[in-house]
């Protein structure tokens, strides 16, 4: 009866099995990892589970290469949102307030990164940082994930800064507010569920990222790449599967609360212009 | 910094009803009342020669205006007209590309709008999504950094002068439009301006809230006696509101004056055209109804219509043709007649004793147009 | 001072664009742009045989090499898979996308896009891994065809030289269907997208006209989600083209695009075929933009 009203039809039951299943086939594999993250199973991936453990939690934990990698990470991660969130909101706000010449090649070349195929900016900046003999360090990765991760702050930025009304900015000048008492009282406050978001999904982005860390790392060992190590050659299979809970964890829940931060905002926003 | 507009923080023994279109009277003890005045010398807002390009575009052309204090003055013309551009280049969001403006003798060209004792109500209203009613008001105190306790006095009294007492918490998303629309008003109106600018401030409402909203606006503005400067493409409005009216159209002012002035003396084509409906009557056609080409405009309630055995006097022009067509309004009747020898004129009468029946029965009716001399406006070229 | 520095800036524009613009354009003009300049360049170098040095100087020969029929049958290779991929995942996305475009209620339609962008954002190398779990010869794929008593058919098909291997996680075969999912939720997503776009009324109208629903859907709705499905087809094929965790995990000693790219960089040291090699994705995904462009992808993004 709900679905009725929006095409004046019900789905048919084909149609509904066919939706599901596709559900399935890309929510299934996820919780795959949940499930062997207990398998007392050391050297191979045998399924039914033989039994149920959870002593490789204990294991990984106990495990210093795995700890490194994690810190590594997270570090990267925090560092590569944090100019994501400073260079993406500075693009945002001159695409959205000025017009000038090759404005529409902003967006362009923001996009580019995650447009072309990883390996496309990954050989790329590993050439850039040959060419230069930069030494491979912290800040290599750091750079690297920052290209890929200004758009996403950009993009969430940019959307807000168009559904929130022109006249804001305008009207807080109006009443007397200089350009940084606007920015704190009206424009900060406007956009910063958006930040909030952007800089969430440039975490999770960043967090996970392994073409592009491959060669911009050197010998520094993120966690996807300890996880891509493991693929390619497996020694640690129990604690590899605890290591891709961890990651789909850290990721689930940033993407999860930066959803619904949109999600709301914009219902917000449809309930204003209604 | 030329003369203050209010007396500030004067008291009064007396406080005078604040007349509302509500059917409510609210008595308001503000130093908002001033002394009615007619200071019309002084000069509120002056334009010289200000030109404003948006590349290749001219949206204001060589515009020279001047508001007097205390004044209710329109900006009237189409869309893309300049008159928009010429009260953000007031607001202080536009600068001008060439020219002067002037906020009682000051040059406020190069101010920013913080810089300005205007303020502006919005064609949107522009209220801040993420605060509540009393802080939207109280923006422009609370960047003063008023005194709290004065603040929301101040506020109080606002809420209580727009009738919108007991709002001070809700969020704009939960107010409808006529009360954001009075929020949008109290929220500029708080800071005590010199001029207070609406960018078509009624343009989201509805008929009826409109026609309540512009004779609240028109009291608001007799009681504080501010110059209000107020744009709009609707001649209607700006007719009933207005003292004076300035008539925009490509970026240019084709005429200034008072809502009579434009409406019975517009002095050119586009005026004539804009304002109410009129007829332009040029070329042969004027020939042979005034015996000279010079075009010139009737207005279509000054026609009068008979049968074609009807003699009236000298002092009237006189035309003949036949109802093409009958448009039935209630009120009035809106007749399209074709002349003899070409061309056609509307014409509207009142339905004093016809009926609908009547009129469309006129349809195909020879007929007799008549209209005093004094009332054909001749336009220049 | 802050007011006084705001009406500065408030006075030049310009001034207030370039401090804005300056940082996020300067930091991807030098690092990105700079980087694929650098790329480009280094495609002309190469890599003298002997000494492993790379010798700076303009040259085609790196781009000769690349024609060779080893790499050339990479390429073939990479191609046919992203193609493969593609048509795959058009046909995997459209009754979801479908069903979310136009039964799904305004709630059930939020959540419905919520499960299929979280798949997108959540570790794209944790997926890959899942399915080295699902594919293995002892895992759960090969223990539910047992159920099922299909093992003939899954030896067949890894009997065929161009698709089979050892096991589902060591063959081409494995390697496409990892990608058809990996990938699948950039489809799903610009082809709900343009069917959304579809009014009701028009279908009504179809209907109206005497088109039986199978006919409204071939004359109506897949010309209309076409656009749809090129512009999800660009993600599909272009991170095909791309990517080599997915060979390195599961593949064999065929070689993919990217697979070739990350051992001519890694154990070859020879960074100009590596860069001349990564000019082939490139080429063929301007190509792709382009032909796309044509068919109205770009609107349905």
């Amino acid at each position: 009866m709900r679905s009725k009203s929006y095409s004046g039809a019900q789905a048919s039951w084909g149609l509904k099995i066919a939706a599901f299943l596709t559900l399935l086939f890309l929510h299934v594999p996820i919780w795959i990892i949940f499930l062997y993250s207990f398998t007392p199973d050391e050297t191979t991936y045998t399924f039914p589970l033989p039994g149920f453990t959870t002593r490789w939690f204990g294991v990984a934990l106990g495990r210093s290469d795995l700890w490194s990698a994690l810190t590594l990470s997270l570090r990267v991660a925090a560092v590569a949102t944090l100019a994501a969130l400073v260079l993406g909101t500075l693009a945002a706000a001159a695409v959205y307030r000025s017009n000038f010449f090759g404005k529409e090649s902003v967006s362009f070349l923001l996009v580019l990164p995650i447009a072309l195929p990883g390996i496309v900016t990954g050989i790329a900046l590993r050439t850039a940082i040959g060419g230069l003999e930069i030494p491979f360090s912290f800040w290599t990765i750091v750079i690297g994930h920052a290209t890929f991760c200004v758009v996403v702050v950009y993009n969430n930025v940019l959307a807000r800064f168009r559904r929130t009304s022109g006249s804001l900015v305008e009207a807080s000048m109006d009443l007397g507010a200089n350009a940084f008492q606007t920015f704190r009282y009206v424009i900060f406050p406007n956009i910063a569920t958006a930040l909030l978001a952007g800089g969430m999904l440039a975490f999770a982005l960043s967090f996970d990222e392994v073409i592009v860390t491959t060669f911009t790392s050197g010998q520094q060992t993120t966690l996807p790449i300890w996880i891509f190590s493991q693929l390619t050659r497996p020694r640690d299979r129990p604690v590899t599967n605890v290591a891709a809970l961890i990651v789909i964890l850290i990721t689930f829940v940033p993407i999860f609360l930066a959803q619904r931060l949109t999600a709301e905002s914009s219902e917000t926003g449809e309930s204003k212009s209604g | 910094m030329g003369c203050g507009v209010f007396r500030a923080g004067e008291t009064r023994p007396e406080h005078p009803a604040f007349p509302l279109p509500f059917g409510k009277q609210v008595t308001i003890t503000s130093e908002f009342i001033v002394e009615p005045k007619n200071n019309h010398s002084i000069s509120a807002v002056k334009f010289l020669d200000v030109n404003r390009y948006f590349g290749e575009v001219r949206a204001v052309d060589g515009v020279n205006l001047e508001v007097r204090d205390g004044e209710f003055f329109s900006m009237l013309g189409p869309s893309g007209s300049g008159k928009t551009t010429c009260l953000r280049m007031i607001a202080g969001f536009d600068r001008p590309t060439a020219g002067q403006i002037f906020l009682y003798e000051q040059d406020v060209s190069r101010l920013p709008p913080y810089e300005r004792s205007v303020n502006t109500v919005f064609q949107d209203y522009a209220l801040f999504p993420h605060m509540t009613v009393g802080e939207n008001i109280a923006y422009g105190l609370m960047i003063k950094k008023v005194p709290r306790l004065e603040q929301s006095r101040r506020v109080e009294e606002m809420l209580e002068l727009m009738q919108l007492s007991g709002m001070t918490g809700r969020k704009p998303a939960q107010l409808s439009g006529g009360q954001r629309q009075r929020v949008a008003l109290a929220r500029a109106l708080i800071n005590h301006p010199k001029v207070l600018l609406l960018d078509e401030p009624l343009g989201a409402l509805d008929l009826k809230l409109r026609q309540q909203m512009q004779s609240e606006l028109k009291a608001i503005q007799k009681k504080v006696g501010i110059t209000f400067i107020y744009v709009t493409h609707d001649q209607e409005e700006a007719l009933t509101m207005s003292d004076r009216i300035a008539v925009f159209n490509h970026g240019r002012i084709e005429q200034v004056g008072s809502p009579a002035e434009i409406y019975e003396h517009p002095r050119t084509p586009f005026v004539a055209g804009f304002v109410g409906v009129s007829n332009l009557v040029s070329g042969e056609v004027a020939t042979r109804i005034t015996g000279r080409p010079e075009p010139f405009s009737i207005r279509p309630e000054k026609i009068h219509l008979a049968s074609q055995e009807e003699n009236p006097g000298e002092d009237q022009y006189i035309v003949d043709g036949v109802v093409r067509d009958v448009v039935y309004l209630g009120l009035y009747t809106r007749y399209m007649v074709e002349l003899e020898g070409g061309g056609d004129l509307v014409v509207v009468e009142q339905n004093l004793r016809t009926t609908s029946m009547d009129v469309l029965q006129s349809r195909g009716q020879p007929v007799r147009l008549s209209w005093h001399r004094d009332h054909i406006r001749r336009l220049g070229a | 001072m802050l007011s006084r520095i705001s009406t500065y800036l408030f006075l030049r524009p310009r001034l207030v664009l370039l401090l804005l613009l300056g940082p996020p354009l300067l930091y991807m003009l030098v690092v990105y742009l700079g980087s694929l300049f650098a790329l480009l360049v280094n495609s002309f170098f190469y890599l003298e045989e002997f000494t492993g040095l790379i010798v700076r100087e303009f040259t085609l020969r790196t781009y000769a090499l690349i024609f060779n029929p080893a790499n050339r049958e990479i390429f073939f290779r990479t191609t046919l898979m992203a193609a493969a991929v593609t048509v795959t995942d058009a046909l995997l996305a459209f009754p979801l996308a479908y069903y979310i475009a136009r039964f799904a209620s305004p709630r059930l339609k939020t959540w419905l896009l919520i499960a299929v962008t979280i798949p997108l954002w959540s570790s794209y190398l944790v997926r890959v891994y899942a399915w080295k779990l699902i594919l293995a010869k002892e895992g759960i794929l090969s223990w539910f065809i047992n159920l099922l008593h299909l093992n003939p058919i899954l030896d067949w098909l890894l009997s065929i030289p161009a698709i089979g291997g050892s096991s589902l996680s060591l063959s081409p075969l494995g390697m496409f269907i990892v990608f058809a999912y990996i990938w699948l939720p950039y489809m799903i997503i610009p082809v709900q997208t343009a069917l959304e776009r579809v009014p009701n009324s028009l279908l009504e109208a179809s209907g109206d006209l005497g088109a039986k629903p199978y006919q409204t859907f071939r004359n109506v709705i897949l010309p209309l989600a076409f656009p749809g499905v090129v512009a999800g087809s660009i993600f599909t094929f272009s991170l095909t083209l791309g990517d080599f965790i997915v060979p390195l995990s599961l593949g064999n000693s065929k070689f993919f695009i990217g697979q070739a790219v990350y051992s001519y960089q890694g154990t070859g040291g020879n960074i100009p075929l590596a860069a001349a090699m990564t000019m082939g994705p490139v080429v063929i995904m301007v190509i792709y933009l382009l032909v796309a462009r044509k068919l109205g992808a770009f609107d349905a993004l």
